[in-house]
């Protein structure tokens, strides 16, 4: 019964894996091939963050990028969403940034964000990072994975709930 | 896959319009569901199930209608998939059924799908700093 190779959430394609390792916690690993130094870099320089954060698949624009990435620091980072007038933004805090080791930050868009952790460790060469997501219960882990499946915000619910109501 | 087991407790207050959302976005028969949702009383009623399981006299009762009515409405919904019921004794409860459930495995896979495309773009950015470094002539940082 327990086939869990076939569906091992870790399996690896593009060499991105993802585990719910816990009710409230996410993994995400992915190994870059760089040493730390550069690829810290990319993570905490607005400008390089632009260019990657939200690439072209996500079908939304990154139009302006805040990162105050020292400890304490603020980040805000807004979009433009299809549909949408006004830019979509995501900030908060960063709780602990140790160079070319640790970033640690805030969600605070939403009342029951996550804090995401991101370690950077080198070997030979690369790159390994870890991202670990940890949410204040398993609800709001659910309500994120559910929003993140669809790729959806809040606003675009309101617009489904129109939808809905007009419908009757 | 796990199913019904993986079912949430208690889904968040709202969760329910994540699962529509999803279901418009990935399940292929939306047209039946949209009819089955486009009554608030059905819409009621997956709102109560995604709380709890229901009887259909607690269901009817709820809602303030017949038992008649409401064995309607319920067959709406179970041939949509959006609830699915079962008898024991003389009371049929209602529960959601399997396509209101949005399979947590699949959420996970397209949480892993987002990070994955941002890596990509990541990787570009990384080797244009790396065959920048090189250019420079210096190869470790700070």
């Amino acid at each position: 019964m327990d086939t869990t190779r076939a569906n091992d959430p870790a399996e690896i394609k593009d060499g991105t894996t993802t585990e719910r390792t816990s009710d409230r916690e996410l993994v995400v690993t992915r190994t870059f091939n760089a040493p730390v130094h550069l690829v810290f870099k990319a993570w905490t320089t607005p400008d390089l963050l632009m260019r990657w954060w939200a690439p072209e698949s996500f079908g939304i624009n990154l139009v302006s990028c805040e990162a105050d990435a020292r400890t304490g620091g603020r980040y805000r980072f807004a979009f433009d969403v299809p549909g949408q007038s006004e830019p979509v933004a995501f900030f908060g805090t960063y709780l602990d940034v140790t160079p070319l080791k640790r970033l640690v930050w805030t969600n605070e868009e939403t009342d029951d964000g996550s804090v995401t952790t991101v370690t950077f460790e080198e070997r030979d060469g690369k790159t390994h990072l870890v991202l670990h997501d940890r949410y204040p219960s398993k609800d709001a882990l659910d309500a994120a994975l559910a929003s993140e499946s669809t790729g959806a915000f809040p606003e675009q619910f309101d617009q489904l709930d129109v939808v809905l109501a007009s419908a009757d | 896959m796990r199913g019904l087991l993986a079912r949430p407790a208690a889904l968040a207050n709202g969760q329910l319009l994540h699962i529509l959302n999803y279901m418009v976005q990935y399940q292929p028969h939306f047209d039946v569901s949209f009819a089955a949702l486009s009554d608030a009383t059905r819409r009621g009623v997956l709102e109560q199930l995604v709380q709890s399981d229901a009887s259909i006299t607690q269901l009817a009762d709820r809602f303030g209608m017949t038992l008649t009515g409401m064995k309607k409405h319920v067959s709406v919904l179970e041939q949509a998939g959006l609830v699915a019921t079962r008898k024991v004794g003389r009371v049929r409860t209602c529960r959601l059924g399997a396509r209101a459930l949005a399979d947590e495995a699949a959420w996970i896979e397209r949480y892993r799908q987002r990070w994955a495309e941002r890596f990509n773009a990541l990787d570009t950015i990384v080797e244009e700093l790396r065959q920048q470094e090189e250019a420079d002539g210096h190869d470790t940082g700070e």
